[in-house]
């Protein structure tokens, strides 16, 4: 027994070291248990884990000491061969990073305004094209900007220059490669602003020392300094709605008293541009609502600039001229449509196409003409107006073309609002000033005491008929129904009557305006092509009494669907008999425009060969506007007590 | 042949390191194991527990003693683990009586003979640890050849060049 444990010892050890270890195994492994009611290890192997942790340990820190002693000495002492290269390396690399990195911080400012400047091109709806500012033209009296684009790059004259923040000016000359940008706050620039809030309307210059101001605007309480302003897009030049600044003070204009100035701080900070947008091309994304606002606003503003030339009229009584000549101009300011559904036109240089003595450019010079002396023709008493009234060549059927043409003609014709004058010579009142409507056919007779003629009188459809007014407290009657338009004074020496046939449905009969007090009874308005007539020459107190007549062409809204536009005024001066007036009536007949209707118009030229039916008159507001509703009813009948004596021809005057 | 077997017996019966060399190579050996993994993963297809447990098996040529240091190399190795005390145990203390058995009948001080032996306890080390995790523990444990077998190539060269630093820390005077 003995020999058998001293010849197996060894694997007796062995046996017994593998068995105590797979029994110590064994009991440390259980069958495995979900994690909730799993445990740590039991106590005894804890502590054999414990004390082999311990007995480990402190050679790991050991090892972990000396290789962390090893590396720092490495590292901070051995390790430091070439540091004094590196350092001198480092130093210099470091002076260049400073100035890499001033570089780059500009790098990312550009960047960051090109892309606030790429965001707001792509939202813009027009063609745009980025531009750098390249220079100055270093002096204070001109304000102009180089940029780096020019005609390669499709930058043309005129084209405005934005920012995203606003405007900037235009491109005054361009370069191959490069472009000189006038800038809004130069004396010379120009543009059409609008007030955002009080919707004043005006030009923006800029002025001696450098700062943008909205020119010759009326004194207005309601404008006050912050209020933004706009471009009205009326210049043409730079789209509507983009913004120019605001509002910074309202200085009087010495010059044009009370006029002032409305100083303006742009948007733009255009001491500092660095990249600008040059609108290259805006036509094609124009809308026709867009269009048609801007011709509303361009309407709005004239008739807005009209008021105010107005009201400053008559505070400067010497600038009017009651006995100075009136020009076709007046009849031209045809920027709204009768019935709102043509477009009105912004006003337009006119150029005559058929010049006649009232053109202006055919008028003779001042010192050609004899104080005192008359351009018109002008009879006394009873005369005859053919000798006198001049034919509306410029709206003959001959002349004037079926549609398109007719358009031309009008632009010919001179624009401009008619206005009536007051026997007395007095300045009328704004009421009396009437505005023709666009697009509307006109034919109307002012004859002086011949309100009695109230013959049928054949025209071509869609024209139009005015009673007009007398001076003088005269009052005003409606005309009969069925008659021509016509009316008479009580007192005035000269009466204006309107003959107009309204034969054609869409003719619209006006009964415009009074003077001097007078009353005005204006009839119900006719179909949608109304058309205003123009008052022509105001009558003398002497007697002088005016014929006008104006032809144009049918309406667009009755019409053929053009919008041509054929005015022709005659004005006679002097005493206007019957038989003149009959023979002055019969003149729109001709002035037709449209090939169809000139043969039945001529056929209506006969006198009494066609009964007319009188179409209520439309009374026209004096800016020249759209009628309000209320005006387009029905007035009620007037007093019965004028007619029979006012309306009798006075035969010359008193 | 003969020079595989043990010299002398007296080479056998008398040990050639001090006592502080048994216990501070194992150590050490533990916390290189420990530290060296630490900062370099691939370090631990080396096991210096199982060389110094071989090492000093085969130069002691005492069977228990081997058995004994090698389960107590293991249990500490073990330890230093997630698994159960026992693991390293038993397969290090079965290395180390083989081990010793081998070194009282083959001559060790060669090179060659210490890397066969280390090259086949190395990959009996892994067989045996396959064996215990996947038949005693019931764990999941993927075996591959080539990885073994480079494992044992590695430790064999890592071995004989430790076993050659090691043979300094004999005793000259005998």
């Amino acid at each position: 027994m003995e020999s058998f444990f001293s010849r197996y010892k060894n694997a007796l050890v062995l046996i017994a070291v593998l068995l105590a270890q797979v029994i110590g195994v064994a009991i440390q492994v259980r069958r495995p248990l979900p994690k909730e009611h799993a445990q740590p290890d039991a106590g005894g192997v804890r502590l054999i884990r414990y004390w082999a942790i311990s007995l480990v340990s402190p050679p790991e820190r050991l090892v972990h000491w000396l290789g962390s002693s090893i590396l720092g000495v490495w590292d901070n002492y051995l390790d430091l061969i070439h540091v004094r290269q590196q350092n001198k390396d480092l130093q210099s690399e470091l002076q260049r990073l400073r100035i890499e990195e001033g570089g780059i911080i500009e790098d990312a400012r550009q960047g960051q305004r090109l892309q606030q400047l790429l965001a707001f091109k792509e939202k813009y709806v027009y063609q745009t094209t980025p531009a750098q500012v390249i220079g100055t033209s270093g002096t204070e009296q001109s304000r102009i900007l180089s940029i780096n684009k020019g005609s390669k790059d499709g930058v043309g004259v005129d084209m405005p220059v934005i920012t995203p923040d606003g405007i900037v000016g235009r491109i005054r000359e361009v370069f191959p490669h490069t472009s000189q940008v006038l800038e809004i706050t130069d004396p010379t620039s120009g543009a059409g602003v609008i007030l955002a809030t009080t919707r004043i309307r005006g030009i923006l210059r800029g002025n001696a020392v450098g700062q943008p101001q909205v020119v010759n605007v009326m004194p207005d309480e309601r404008i006050k300094a912050g209020e933004p302003v706009i471009t009205s897009g009326g210049d043409q030049i730079f789209p509507r709605g983009l913004s120019v600044g605001v509002v910074d003070r309202v200085s009087t204009d010495p010059d044009h008293d009370p006029l002032v100035d409305v100083v303006i701080r742009p948007a733009a900070n255009l001491a500092q541009l660095e990249e600008v947008l040059v609108i290259t091309n805006m036509g094609d994304v124009v809308t026709p609502k867009q269009k048609l606002d801007m011709i509303q606003s361009e309407a709005a503003a004239d008739s807005e600039q009209l008021r105010a030339s107005e009201i400053l009229a008559e505070r400067l009584p010497s600038r009017v001229d009651p006995d100075s000549p009136k020009t076709d101009d007046e009849n031209s300011d045809d920027s709204a449509d009768a019935e709102g559904e043509g477009i009105a036109r912004p006003m337009r240089p006119p150029s005559a196409l058929h010049p006649d003595r009232f053109t202006p450019s055919t008028t003779p010079t001042a010192a050609s003409l004899t104080p005192g002396a008359r351009l018109a023709p002008q009879s006394e008493g009873t005369g005859s107006i053919t000798a006198s009234t001049p034919k509306p060549h410029a709206s003959s059927p001959a002349s004037a073309p079926d549609n398109g043409d007719a358009t031309e003609t009008a632009v010919a014709a001179p624009k401009k609002k008619p206005e009536m004058v007051p026997d007395d010579g007095s300045r009328p009142p704004a009421s009396m000033t009437a505005r023709p409507a666009s697009a509307s056919t006109t034919t109307s007779t002012h004859a002086a005491a011949t309100s009695a003629d109230r013959a049928p009188t054949a025209t071509m459809p869609a024209t139009s008929s005015h009673a007009t007014t007398t001076a003088g407290g005269g009052t005003v009657t409606p005309p009969e129904a069925g008659a021509n338009g016509s009316s008479t004074s009580a007192n005035g020496p000269a009466v204006h009557s309107a003959a107009g046939n309204r034969a054609a449905p869409g003719a619209a009969t006006h009964s415009t305006t009074t003077a001097g007090g007078s009353t005005t009874t204006p009839t119900k308005p006719a179909a949608s092509s109304t058309t205003h007539t123009a008052i022509g020459t105001g009558t003398s107190p002497t007697g002088t009494a005016a014929v006008h007549a104006a032809t144009p062409r049918p309406a667009a809204s009755s019409g053929d669907g053009a919008t041509p536009e054929v005015k022709t005024k005659v004005i006679v001066d002097g005493p206007l008999p019957s038989a003149a007036k009959k023979s002055a009536t019969t003149t729109p007949a001709s002035t037709t425009n449209s090939g169809q209707q000139a043969p039945a118009a001529q056929k209506q030229q006969a006198p009494g060969t066609q009964p007319a039916q009188r179409k209520s008159p439309e009374l026209v507001p004096d800016d020249g506007s759209r009628p309000p509703p209320t005006m387009l009813q029905k007035p009620k009948p007037q007093p019965q007590q004028a007619t029979p004596a006012q309306t009798q021809p006075q035969g010359g005057r008193q | 042949m003969a020079r595989l077997i043990a010299a002398s017996r007296r080479d056998v019966e008398l040990p050639p390191y001090p006592l502080i060399v048994f216990i501070l190579v194992p150590l050490l050996a533990l916390g290189l194991q420990s530290f060296v993994s630490l900062h370099f993963q691939r370090f631990d297809i080396l096991d210096l527990p199982l060389l110094v447990t071989i090492y000093f098996a085969i130069t002691q040529r005492n069977p228990i003693t081997g058995t004994i240091a090698g389960g107590i190399i293991g249990i500490a190795q073990d330890a230093l683990t997630r698994q159960p005390l026992g693991i390293f145990g038993i397969c290090k203390s079965i290395i180390g009586y083989l081990a010793a058995s081998l070194g009282v009948r083959i001559d060790t001080e060669n090179h060659g003979t210490r890397a066969l032996l280390t090259f086949g306890f190395v990959f009996l080390h892994s067989g045996m640890y396959w064996l215990l995790v996947r038949r005693l523990l019931a764990q999941p444990y993927a075996w591959s050849w080539v990885h073994e077998l480079i494992r044992a190539a590695i430790c064999t060269v890592v071995g004989v060049i430790l076993f050659s630093l090691l043979d300094l820390a004999k005793r000259k005077e005998y």
